[in-house]
């Protein structure tokens, strides 16, 4: 039997542990919540939230629960607090579609707002965000740079791209282990490039194995660090498996 | 199916009747004239039970038959709306068109086509000038077209269909000339959620034709009220229709093989049996070998083909295989070419299989209702007995064998109860309903509870289905501007846009297919180029090929084949050279024993007097297990404790079935790990549990810091049930099959899976947001029911748990006893589903670690 994307909820006191690793130089702070942090110029970076996906389904009506924007709020919340970040960067593909921002429910509202309040935030555009997210602050960018890195929403085609650091592939990997199989949402690097998981409580993976990442990374040194409940597990690209 | 062969004359099957009123019959009943000439031209006579069903169907009386295989059960269910058909007036010419009179239900589509064939020689050679036609997934758009214009006068169709015309505009005007519905294999449908599909359905055609007259065709039962009730309105509760039932026939001929070989300790291979089959089958003229899975079908057939040093015509079938394959096969077994058939359930209903006139059954019978059934396929007449040969597949087997014969010839019955309806199914048909016509909440309330497993149905429980379907029925009540349905203000509730009735037809039914990818052959593209597709082999589940790494070597399809890896929807294989096949792919259990099976063997150990009719190996080994430790008696818990290779173990012998046995065994470990006893794992077998831990349980219970009373208490099926529950794996997938007969989902159609994981919202990231956020909302409760009744026999856990009170034997033994030996060789072979995947994936990642530590 599969598991399932989702890794189980943090339990217990411990803060979970944080994976540090570099990026064309930079460190980077691995969250397993799915999270990366910038130490160095104290950047919180999250990728394709898909905010009111539930609504944007509800709407061919099928009723997926409406507490998808809640979910993904609260979550990026606790690993706000836990790094307490001067910018926040949302990496693309922050709202499902054009409408959402303006389906935003009020107390839900409230809470993406208090988490902006003190610090800058970064809406860079993706492919279901073009524009500005309605009624909201922040800035919104189609990339920025942050020292040697560039972020942007959707990886540039080709290996060539040092220092980029990217979302909208929604990264998973899958190993199997004593006949049973593990898929998990991963960060997946070479060291050159990052590509960081989906965050949004309705966001799939994608392998990192499939041909969407062909020619992306330098097979050698590909790298999932794939989410767990306290840790991450970093595992290389000859132990994964496509599917 | 055959119409009748008994000739008249004394009858072979005894009949008896219950009803309140029952009609003085006594072979008097009318037939028409026609109807005589042609039975007598046949030298037949209708039997007492078909006259007894006429006669009922006349006085407006619904009925239920319970008839053995070959008692010519279907005639008796057809007769009456023959005769009645027959005697009509002929339409006035320009007049209104005629309905249905009949429909006729079956659980699978090739019944009903049988059906067709067979009801067409006795209409069209006494020239009735009745149609008779089928309605299935099958048929073509331009024929329902027309059914629905020029409807036949008898339908033949399925609990699917039957929901969709139902859900259908015209639905009253189709079925305003209905009398009579006519429902096959009705034991095989009532007890899952098609059957309660049906029953949603049945209560609709109740309200559209007061009256109506239902004819239920079942096998043996354990509870034929059970029936009786839901063939009519539950209004008043508790009404019953008439009941007729027919006695077996002459007595099967059963018994166990006998082998010189030794009889395996456990597993399911039965490969010590294949010489004694291969011979039965070179005896006999067409031999059924009939098994319990997949791939024990397989392994059987290949191992047969290994010996069959006379090229005796063998073939497989399982429902795995190529559509095209199957009916090959079916083909030559209605041929009579073939000389034995290795095959699963996909058989199991009432087919006519030509002319078998052995059945082999491989491995345990589970369940004496199923060995019964499968028995009947050996000679379909009921005055030759059938032969059968039991062969069991190891030494429990031999037991539960042993259990089996002597319930089959006692008669004794145990199909599984019939339980309360199913939510998610609620939620459909009440979609349907919306499509139909505009409902009111009060009357569609109290017609769905004319339905027997809907009959207590609380109110509080339907509004709540009812908002489900409107707008997904939750507390935040952000969905009503994208309402499916809509209160309006003469108080009905109608569908908010025609797209609503295309989507309910798109989702309709209950079945809900583990994905399945397909085999196909790969054709060599040279080394490392890439795969080509050959031939189609068949379809495999997706959750096994999950464990396969290209190279790994599986048997399908008769063969040993090389996975060599998966391109969109197809897996892609080679033939492998080896003879042994590397994945074994066991997936059994799937039948828990029957708690009537289970008290049998439970007695059998304990009566030693008895033994005597077992083999001598397995007796053997039964005196060793009194001599060494204990026999469990037959209300009694025997635990033992001993300690093995630096842990400790402790088996335990319920013999209430593996689901039962897991869900045990994952409440105990629980608690095990609450007072200490650091449990390592677990395994269960269909018969026994065993726990190994670090401490040491014999010991602990010794000194009083371990009490089996407490451990086995009764209160672990509350708290500690839903803590697991919430975390269980099982849950997820339970939760996957109510979203999508719900219609929280949508159905993933054949072609239209290609969309990828990002479309879709999976499932399982659903439940995890809905349980943080809305535990307690109607989908999860129905989640939860069907996870306690299905996946987890927690109801046979309760009972078993209240039977052993007060009445658990412990011994601490030095070590292992002969009876644990068959568990503890299944420690290793059986994955512990739903243990931490964290523990894996830290494994791996540490396996690394190391690597780069010394590397």
């Amino acid at each position: 039997m599969a598991d399932m994307t989702a890794p189980p909820a943090s339990r217990g006191p411990h803060a979970p542990a944080c994976l540090e690793l570099p990026v064309a130089g930079e460190t980077m702070l691995l969250d397993p919540s799915g999270v990366a942090v910038l130490p160095e110029s104290r950047a919180l970076l999250v990728a394709d939230l898909h905010l009111e996906k539930g609504s944007a389904f509800a709407g061919r009506r099928q009723y997926l629960p409406p507490y998808d924007t809640r979910a993904t709020l609260l979550r990026l919340a606790a690993a706000i607090a836990r790094h307490d970040p001067a910018i926040v960067v949302c990496l693309g593909d922050s709202f499902h579609d054009a409408k959402a921002a303006a389906r935003l429910p009020g107390e839900d509202l409230v809470l993406l707002s208090s988490l902006m309040t003190g610090r800058d935030w970064i809406w860079i555009s993706g492919n279901h965000d073009p524009d500005a997210p309605a009624g909201l602050a922040g800035e919104t960018v189609s990339e920025i740079c942050l020292g040697p890195l560039t972020l942007r929403h959707e990886p540039s085609a080709g290996g060539g791209s040092e220092g980029e650091v990217a979302g909208h592939l929604h990264p998973g990997a899958r190993v199997v282990h004593r006949g049973r199989s593990v898929r998990r949402a991963c960060f997946a690097t070479d060291g050159r490039r990052m590509i960081l998981p989906a965050f949004g409580a309705y966001t799939g993976c994608l392998n990192i194995l499939d041909d969407a990442f062909s020619g992306l990374f330098e097979k050698s040194s590909l790298r999932a660090c794939m989410l767990g409940g306290e840790r991450l597990f970093s595992v290389a690209a000859s132990r994964l498996r496509r599917g | 199916m055959t119409l009748g062969r008994t000739p008249a004359g004394p009858y072979l099957a005894g009949v008896t009747e219950q009803s309140e009123h029952a009609p003085d019959d006594s072979g008097q009943t009318f037939l028409p004239p026609a109807f005589q000439a042609w039975f007598e031209s046949r030298g037949w006579a209708p039997r007492p039970h078909q006259r007894a069903i006429l006669s009922k169907a006349r006085a407006g009386q619904s009925a239920l038959l319970i008839a053995p295989t070959g008692a010519g059960k279907t005639l008796a269910g057809f007769l009456p709306s023959l005769i009645a058909l027959a005697g009509r007036k002929p339409p006035r010419p320009g007049g209104p068109k005629r309905g249905i009179h009949t429909l006729y239900i079956s659980p699978l589509k090739a019944l009903a086509v049988d059906i067709e064939r067979n009801l067409a020689r006795p209409v069209a050679e006494m020239r009735l000038g009745i149609t008779v036609e089928t309605r299935t997934g099958d048929t073509p758009g331009h024929k329902r077209q027309r059914q629905k214009l020029a409807p036949p006068d008898i339908l033949l169709t399925t609990p699917e269909q039957l929901a969709l015309l139902l859900a259908s505009k015209d639905a009253a005007r189709f079925f305003a000339d209905l009398e009579t519905v006519v429902l096959d294999e009705l034991h095989s449908l009532v007890t899952s959620k098609r059957g309660h599909l049906l029953a949603l359905g049945l209560a609709r055609l109740h309200r559209l034709r007061p009256g109506l007259v239902t004819i239920g065709l079942s096998a043996t039962v354990a509870d034929p009220d059970g029936l009786r009730r839901w063939l009519v309105p539950q209004s008043p509760p508790g009404a019953m229709a008439g009941l007729v039932e027919v006695e077996g026939g002459a007595k099967p001929v059963i018994r166990i093989l006998e082998s010189e070989e030794r009889i395996p300790w456990s597993g399911h291979s039965a490969r010590y049996a294949i010489a004694d089959i291969y011979e039965e089958i070179r005896r006999n003229r067409t031999t059924l070998i009939f098994v319990n899975t997949r791939s024990q079908a397989e392994m059987v057939f290949q191992e047969l083909w290994t010996i069959n040093e006379d090229s005796l015509p063998i073939a497989l079938h399982h429902g795995s295989l190529d559509v095209s394959r199957r009916r090959k096969v079916e083909k030559a077994m209605e041929t009579n070419s073939l000389r034995a058939i290795v095959a699963t359930s996909t058989l199991d209903l009432g087919i006519d299989w030509g002319d078998v006139d052995l059945v082999i059954h491989v491995g345990a019978p589970k369940g004496a209702s199923r060995l019964a059934q499968r028995i009947g396929r050996s000679n379909h007449r009921m005055d030759e007995p059938s032969r059968a040969i039991l062969v069991p597949a190891n030494r429990f087997e031999v037991l539960e064998c042993r259990a089996a014969l002597d319930a089959n010839y006692l008669g004794a019955q145990d199909t599984p109860p019939l339980g309360e309806g199913a939510l998610d199914v609620l939620a459909q048909h009440v979609l349907g309903m919306a499509c139909a016509e505009p409902f009111r909440a009060d009357e569609l309330y109290d017609e769905v509870r004319l339905a027997e497993p809907y009959a207590r149905l609380p109110r509080e429980d339907f509004d709540r289905v009812v908002a489900f379907v409107a707008t997904g029925g939750y507390a935040l009540r952000s969905y009503e501007r994208f309402a499916r349905i809509r209160q309006t203000a003469d108080g009905t509730w109608r569908i908010s846009h025609p797209s609503v009735a295309q989507q309910y037809r798109l989702n309709v039914g209950t079945i809900i297919e583990s994905p399945m990818l397909t085999v196909r052959l790969a054709r060599s593209g040279g080394r490392g180029g890439p795969l080509r597709g050959g031939a189609v082999l068949g379809q495999v589940e997706e959750y096994f090929l999950e464990q396969l790494a290209p190279g790994d070597t599986f048997l399908f399809a008769g063969k040993v084949l090389r996975f060599e890896g998966i391109r969109e929807n197809e897996c892609f294989v080679s033939p492998a050279a080896d003879t042994e096949a590397r994945i074994p792919a066991y997936a059994g259990g799937k039948f828990p024993l029957s708690t009537y099976l289970a008290s049998q063997v439970r007695a059998m150990l304990a009566d030693p007097d008895s033994w005597s009719k077992l083999p001598g190996q397995v007796a053997g080994w039964l005196r060793l297990q009194r001599e060494k430790s204990l026999l469990p008696d037959r209300d009694n818990l025997l635990i033992e404790t001993f300690p093995r290779a630096g842990r400790h173990y402790m088996v335990c012998y319920p013999f209430e079935g593996r689901l039962a046995h897991q869900t045990l065994g994952m409440l105990l470990t629980r608690r095990l790990e609450r007072i200490g006893a650091r449990p390592l794992g677990f395994v269960a077998t269909d018969y026994a549990l065993a726990v190994w831990s670090l401490g040491d349980m014999g010991a602990m219970a010794g000194n009083g810091r371990l009490s089996w009373a407490a451990l086995f208490e009764e209160d672990m099926l509350g708290d500690d049930l839903e803590a697991w529950l919430d975390e269980s794996f099982m849950l997820k997938r339970t939760f996957r099959y109510c979203a999508v007969i719900a219609g929280l989902i949508e159905r993933r159609h054949p072609g239209k899976e290609k969309t990828g994981r990002q479309v879709t919202v999976s499932a399982d990231l659903i439940y995890d947001v809905l349980r943080t956020h809305e535990p307690d909302h109607i989908l999860l409760k129905a989640t939860r029911a069907d996870a306690a009744a299905g996946l987890l026999d927690v109801r046979r856990l309760g009972e078993m748990l209240q039977r052993i009170r007060g009445r658990i034997v412990h011994r601490a033994l030095d070590r292992i006893s002969p009876l644990a030996v068959p568990v503890m060789l299944e420690i290793g072979r059986e994955r512990v589903e739903g243990g931490a995947s964290d523990a894996l994936l830290a494994e791996i990642a540490d396996e690394l670690v190391h690597e780069a530590a010394n590397g």
